[in-house]
């Protein structure tokens, strides 16, 4: 019967001989990143920036994106941002946060809606006030530093020194690639999007936790192998799931992109990407890091010994 | 791991057919299922998954109650009292009685009177007195007196907190009666924090109406008006507006309030018989009728004004004494205004100034196609994994995909049985369980390859698969569970709702891709006795 295989049988690639090539390229991407999350910036949605979002949809005909541009001047709201998505009868009207408190966001829309309730059905209208979007900032900080604490302390349980400082550094990677990212694309950086993010982290883990898992059995198996190969072995061992399940996700998550609707598009994105920079870390990054860092001893590598059942 | 016993076997088809079961009545259309549902023990769970407002359309509105509103309501209060108090034991004071933030203050130059007043006054600070248990209350405020006679009373933290979170439960309340007059179904009206109030309406499609609602304090006041000659302090100059709203006219009208809105009983929107313009028509309680009796009698032919949170709705002649308890008000309404007016002063009026500091609001048009799109992608991605899946493992990766359908049942079940909600992030949520569930199955079948590859036997390559890779499955998993738990508790709405299914997912994933397909293979060795192993 046929087979579908993405990665041949009893393959032995020489994956760490590549950290000469994925470190430069990934110490590159990581400064990118930097740079530009700190010349671009983010580019914050109103959760986290605040203001309103509108989508309206034209009753009839087109949506006229000139006059609706000109409303932020007519309407004395400052700058305003009109998109056309999916059809053309679709617009996503953004106003920024105006002075005045919550109490001046209503009246913004209130104003938005005079002008256009006649000719655009309303079918979305999100308003954040300044206070919200303060304390979604903050929750947001705070869910990103806590499951950074949360993965720490797992590794710090689960792995000896060495290997848990391969699988922070392969997931700080992580986290800051897909800033960077964000940054770049200027994909609307919203409250999902720190969902996305913390998923990242945890997909990302997960993919490092099955190569770390079977390092650490080849340690134990074979004491006398040195680190390159024993990283080499494990690494082509598990490399056929991790091509399999990384196909399977980037499958589920590539329909939501492409079908999933507007609303969540940048939200699967992200995670899209993240999940790809995840896989390709738990192989170039993380286990490559085992060489400078030197096996654990012995006694170190019982420490995390499970017990097979029967 | 063939040893299968029977019971184990049994339960979990049975826990199979059940997660199909609860499933069910979520296909059903909406009649149906309240029809069956009606027949059925109520403890049977046959409802549908929560949708998310995000989903079935609806309008999300954050409150906040202005906790200096009801601080300054509180120290008009006390600043009553000290008033009273100082009337009743004839106490002089030089200069009026100030108040400012928190604090009434008042000069008593005499200490003997000093000391009078401040008597009465900590026994007013102390409703409460002592309680059963022997225990004072907290005081409502405290005072300090300076060597100048000057006497401050300040409100406590205490009495303040206690005081908006009164206010919060009363806002509620108010609100619960006002949003129901709206005729929606299901709205759920809830505390968050310490001053917020969460308004969730789905299906709405006016929101306008609802804020509006919800924007108005509604406390309704009758006043006199002032006679020419009044005193500038003991009057308010109020406006009235034309619908337009531009001042058409202003009163001097008096402080003492004669009758308010916490005095009716009812208000119903009518037409007036003369004029035919909508009214408003209503009737006091006991207490209202009398005192509205009393003052128009002694007020004969003198005007008194109708006010709205401070606006003068109309200021009508008093043309005899008005003592049957009931009367109307006009003040050129259309016919949505008189009913909105009714409404409001039915519900009764909020105890405090109220701020939307947040609103979603989604149309049910958006909300079904997100539902729409939502099941497109959830059929394509399982689609793609299930063939994929059969391709590369064949027979097994048959199991898998059948434990994977069972997955995908069992997270829906889980959320009806949570009765947890179903958001468009959720959905993405349980799209991506559909790639990682078969991640358990993909890393013990490539671990039962390998056993193989090394010159096991099928049953001891078998047995070895699922032993070793299940360490890493629940290292793998539980990385990705710590931070559903996290985003649960951090996020609201939507976020949480991704944050519920990813969790559910990952429970599901254990059970049907660990032990499912352990059953399946097993089953499948003890009928078909291969020599090999087909993957």
């Amino acid at each position: 019967m046929f087979r579908f295989r993405l990665a041949p049988d009893n393959m032995h690639f020489g994956f760490m001989r590549l950290r000469r090539v994925s470190y430069p390229l990934s110490a590159l991407l990581s400064i990118l990143s930097v740079v530009a999350f700190l010349t671009l910036g983010l580019n914050y949605g109103i959760d986290f920036a605040g203001g309103t979002l509108m989508e309206l949809r034209a009753k009839s005909g087109h949506a006229d994106l000139a006059t609706l541009r000109s409303l932020g001047d007519k309407l004395q709201l400052g700058e305003v941002e009109v998109q056309a998505f999916g059809g053309d009868q679709d617009v996503t009207f953004r106003i920024r946060l105006q002075p005045g408190g919550d109490v001046a966001q209503q009246e913004a829309v209130q104003k938005v809606r005079a002008v256009v309730g006649e000719d655009y059905e309303f079918r979305r209208v999100e308003v954040v006030g300044p206070r919200i979007s303060g304390e979604l900032v903050q929750s947001g900080t705070l869910g990103v530093v806590l499951s950074i604490i949360a993965v720490l302390t797992y590794l710090w349980f689960r792995y000896e020194w060495q290997l848990a400082i391969a699988a922070v550094i392969a997931t700080m990677h992580d986290l800051l690639l897909t800033m960077g990212f964000f940054a770049i694309t200027r994909l609307e950086f919203n409250i999902t999007s720190i969902a996305a993010i913390l998923t990242i982290v945890g997909l990302s883990l997960n993919e490092t936790v099955v190569v770390l898992d079977r390092i650490r059995e080849m340690l134990r198996k074979y004491k006398r192998m040195p680190m390159p190969e024993i990283i080499d072995t494990s690494v082509n061992a598990v490399l056929s799931r991790t091509i399999m399940t990384s196909t399977t996700t980037l499958m589920a998550l590539a329909s939501l992109v492409l079908f999933g609707g507007h609303v969540i598009q940048s939200f699967a994105l992200a995670m899209m990407f993240g999940m790809i920079i995840g896989a390709y870390s738990s192989i170039f990054i993380c286990s490559p890091i085992l060489i400078y860092l030197g096996a654990p001893n012995q006694g170190d590598a019982a420490k995390g010994e499970k017990v097979s059942g029967p | 791991m063939f040893r299968f016993p029977r019971w184990k076997i049994v339960s979990i088809i049975a826990m199979s057919l059940l997660a199909i079961l609860i499933v069910v009545p979520s296909f059903l259309t909406k009649e149906t299922r309240e029809g069956i549902a009606k027949s059925l023990p109520s403890w049977v769970p046959f409802h549908a998954v929560v949708l998310g407002l995000d989903l079935q359309g609806g309008a999300h509105i954050l409150l906040e109650v202005d906790a200096a509103d009801v601080t300054r309501t509180q120290v008009e209060a006390l600043r009553d009292d000290v008033r009273r108090i100082l009337r009743e034991e004839r106490i002089r004071i030089t200069g009026g009685i100030g108040g400012s933030g928190r604090t009434v203050q008042v000069r008593i130059p005499e200490a003997a009177d000093r000391l009078k007043a401040l008597v009465r006054l900590r026994q007013q600070a102390q409703p409460g007195g002592v309680n059963a248990l022997g225990i004072a209350t907290p005081p409502t405020f405290e005072s300090r007196e300076s060597p100048d006679g000057l006497v401050q009373l300040t409100l406590t933290d205490s009495a303040i907190l206690d005081r908006v979170r009164r206010a919060v439960d009363q806002t509620i309340e108010v609100i619960r009666r006002r949003v129901d007059a709206l005729g929606t179904t299901e709205p759920n009206i809830q505390r968050q924090g310490a001053d917020r109030v969460l308004v969730q309406v789905p299906g709405l499609q006016d929101t306008n109406r609802l804020k509006e609602l919800l924007g108005t304090t509604a406390r309704l006041e009758f006043r006199l008006v002032a006679d020419p000659g009044y005193n500038q302090g003991d009057v308010d100059m109020l406006n009235e507006y034309d619908p337009e709203g531009k001042v058409t006219s202003t009163y001097p009208v008096e402080k003492r309030v004669m009758v308010q809105g916490e005095d009716l009983t009812d208000a119903q929107p009518g037409f007036d018989q003369r004029s035919g313009e909508p009214v408003v028509n209503f009737r006091f309680n006991l207490r209202g009728g009398q005192r509205f009796g009393e003052v128009t009698s002694a007020n004969v032919g003198k005007p008194f004004a109708i006010i709205l949170d401070g606006k003068v709705i109309s200021a009508p002649r008093i043309l005899g004494p008005i003592t049957g308890g009931s009367g109307q008000i006009s003040g050129r309404f259309t016919v949505q205004q008189a009913n909105d007016l009714s409404v409001l002063l039915r519900a009764g009026a909020l105890p405090a100034k109220l701020t939307i500091v947040e609103e979603r609001t989604v149309g049910p048009g958006l909300g079904q196609d997100s539902i729409d799109a939502g099941k497109l992608a959830t059929y394509v991605a399982s689609v793609l994994v299930l063939l994929y899946m059969l391709t590369t493992y064949g027979v097994f990766g048959m199991f898998a995909n059948l434990a994977l359908f069972i997955h995908i049942v069992m997270v829906f079940a889980g959320l009806v049985l949570l009765q947890a909600t179903l958001t468009l992030p959720g959905i993405a949520g349980i799209v991506l369980t559909i790639g990682m569930a078969v991640d358990s199955n993909v890393l013990i079948y490539e671990r039962i390859r390998e056993e193989s590859r090394l010159g096991r036997s099928v049953i001891s390559a078998l047995d070895a698969g699922f032993n070793r890779a299940f360490a890493t499955i629940v290292d793998a998993q539980s990385t990705t569970f710590v931070v559903a738990v996290i985003l649960y508790f951090l996020g609201s709405g939507p976020v949480r709702g991704f944050a519920v299914s990813l969790g559910l997912g990952i429970v599901t994933t254990i059970v049907t891709a660990v032990t499912m397909t352990r059953l399946m293979i097993a089953l499948w060795y003890r009928w078909s006795k291969p020599t090999s192993i087909p993957i």
